[in-house]
């Protein structure tokens, strides 16, 4: 039993993140119909900017914001310059696209940071005693933080003019241009802020593992795996599923060790696509 | 104001449009009639920049509309009104007709302006307002369409097709909301099958067939002789 409890706290602070991660990859899936294979190593770069100001400042909650915005300026410069030149061709292209940017910023990393790990302090001190376990206070603050975050963003596409904007080019780009929004800055917007998401998910989850330079791709591929079981650029269905896809990981820790545990969303992923190709969380196509 | 000059265009290697010329001017509703097929709607398209035109020219105001973003037409007071009518499926009533209120220079009193007259002409979208825009009916997703188109403030609107699939009832609000809009100086160019609204409602009208304009004459000369409409509608 104390098992279980301990194990869907980890799945839902795991969960959290992993959708803060998704909901970013999602919206630029959404709205470009791009699968961008860089996002996580821009969660990486995000780590690294961020591990870079607390060496400096020694300020955790600084180095969230300026990894945040650095970022954000990153991938709007990366969309400007790598993407928008391929809008209208072959998909592939901006996969391979994608896939490029992400072994460049991957061998800057480790031209700039080398290979060793970097450690982000915990800002918030502390643990507390579940059970047996002695589980840190970090955690806590970190699944709520990306709670903040995500619920931030949803008010944000709901209620804010550009959110609207940003709403209207995903289900219908010809007829939002026609409407007269700026459709190549609303893409370029929606880059920027999935990456300023990554990259601040990459700071708040920095401190749990460390940050090293190929910790990006695991990233991109447990976003990935959500974003689809979710349905693609269903943003409500990536957060449930990255919550669901981490909790069936915990509970699969009790049994099996954690590294075999991660089969569990592969299989999830394959069940998928096999019995629901549009996505867990959303209602079958008539 | 709205001037096309032996417009030529193509969908993929199907050549659609063959020398088009038709002129709008300001505050004039002009009809474009035909069968379908002929090229109406895409004579729209190539007006917004989505089909692709290959040869001719669009000019608005004198200005050349190539290399016009196609968000820009807005912007010069083009407004659009899809056959397909388009609406945002899943942004409200409300959030539809944001996406032409926020713009610069609209300040928060015109916009209640700008919704209240809509409301006025069409009082179902205002008990519709956060209602998801795809749960509403063919005919109020018209209405939507429309008031979307007019909260851009067009000098012209080019509807396409407005009455299409309609019940009697809504041709006829369709119908006044077009007199209005004429009343109120906007040009409109107004792509039609319906023969009776089209004279009713332009001052001029284009006939089209084989992606030509093949005729043109006042609505009054038609009205009065209707040889030409049978001969290429076949009405």
């Amino acid at each position: 039993m104390d098992q279980i409890i301990i194990q869907t706290l980890h799945g839902l602070v795991n969960g959290m993140v992993l959708a803060m991660v998704a909901s970013g990859l999602t919206l630029i899936f959404g709205i470009m119909d791009i699968v961008n294979f860089a996002h996580g190593d821009l969660l990486m770069l995000g780590a690294f900017v961020g591990a870079s100001v607390l060496g400096v400042t020694g300020n955790y909650w600084l180095a969230l914001l300026v990894a945040a915005v650095v970022i954000g300026v990153l991938g709007a410069l990366l969309q400007i310059t790598t993407l928008r030149p391929l809008i209208g061709r072959d998909p592939l292209t901006t996969i391979l696209a994608t896939f490029g940017v992400s072994l460049v910023i991957q061998k800057y990393a480790l031209w700039q940071w080398g290979p060793s790990v970097r450690r982000i302090s915990e800002p918030v001190p502390g643990d507390f005693v579940l059970f047996h376990l002695q589980y840190p206070w970090y955690r806590i603050a970190t699944a709520v933080l990306a709670g903040l975050i995500i619920t931030g963003l949803w008010l944000f596409l709901k209620y804010g003019k550009y959110g609207i904007w940003i709403r209207a080019t995903t289900q219908d780009r010809v007829m939002a241009q026609a409407m007269g929004i700026p459709v190549p800055l609303v893409y370029t917007g929606v880059f920027a802020i999935g990456s300023a998401m990554a990259a601040a998910s990459g700071v708040l989850f920095g401190p749990f593992a460390g940050v090293t330079q190929t910790m990006g791709f695991d990233f991109t591929l447990r976003a990935f795996i959500v974003v689809v079981v979710g349905g693609m650029g269903n943003l409500g269905g990536s957060i449930l599923a990255s919550i669901f896809v981490s909790l069936l990981e915990s509970y699969a820790a009790i049994v099996v060790s954690p590294a075999q545990a991660v089969i569990v969303s592969f299989i999830v992923l394959v069940l998928t696509m096999l019995f629901r190709p549009t996505g867990l969380f959303v209602p079958t196509p008539k | 104001m709205l001037v096309l000059e032996n417009v030529d265009a193509h969908y993929g290697k199907s050549h659609v449009l063959h020398g088009v010329s038709i002129e709008v001017r300001a505050g004039e509703v002009v009809g474009l009639l035909g069968r379908n097929g002929v090229g109406k709607t895409t004579t729209l398209k190539a007006i917004m920049g989505m089909a692709r035109r290959t040869g001719g020219r669009i000019t608005f105001e004198g200005r050349d509309l190539h290399g016009v973003p196609p968000h820009g037409l807005a912007g010069l007071g083009i407004a659009w009104v899809p056959e397909e009518r388009r609406i945002f499926r899943l942004l409200t009533v409300l959030e539809n007709l944001r996406t032409g209120l926020d713009r610069p220079g609209v300040t928060p009193a015109r916009r209640e302006g700008l919704l209240e007259k809509v409301y006025a002409y069409f009082p179902i979208l205002r008990e519709r307002r956060n209602q998801a825009g795809g749960t509403l009916s063919g005919g109020e997703q018209q209405m939507l369409a429309i008031a979307r188109a007019m909260m851009l403030e067009p000098k012209i609107i080019l509807l396409d097709e407005p009455t299409e699939g309609l019940m009697p009832r809504m041709v006829g609000q369709i119908q006044e909301i077009v007199h209005a809009l004429h009343r109120e100086g906007v040009a409109i160019l107004l792509v039609e099958q319906n023969v009776p609204l089209t004279l009713d409602a332009a001052e001029r009208v284009y006939i089209m067939e084989k992606g030509a304009v093949r005729h043109h004459a006042s609505a009054a000369e038609l009205r009065a002789d209707q040889r030409v409409i049978h001969e290429y509608l076949g009405v």
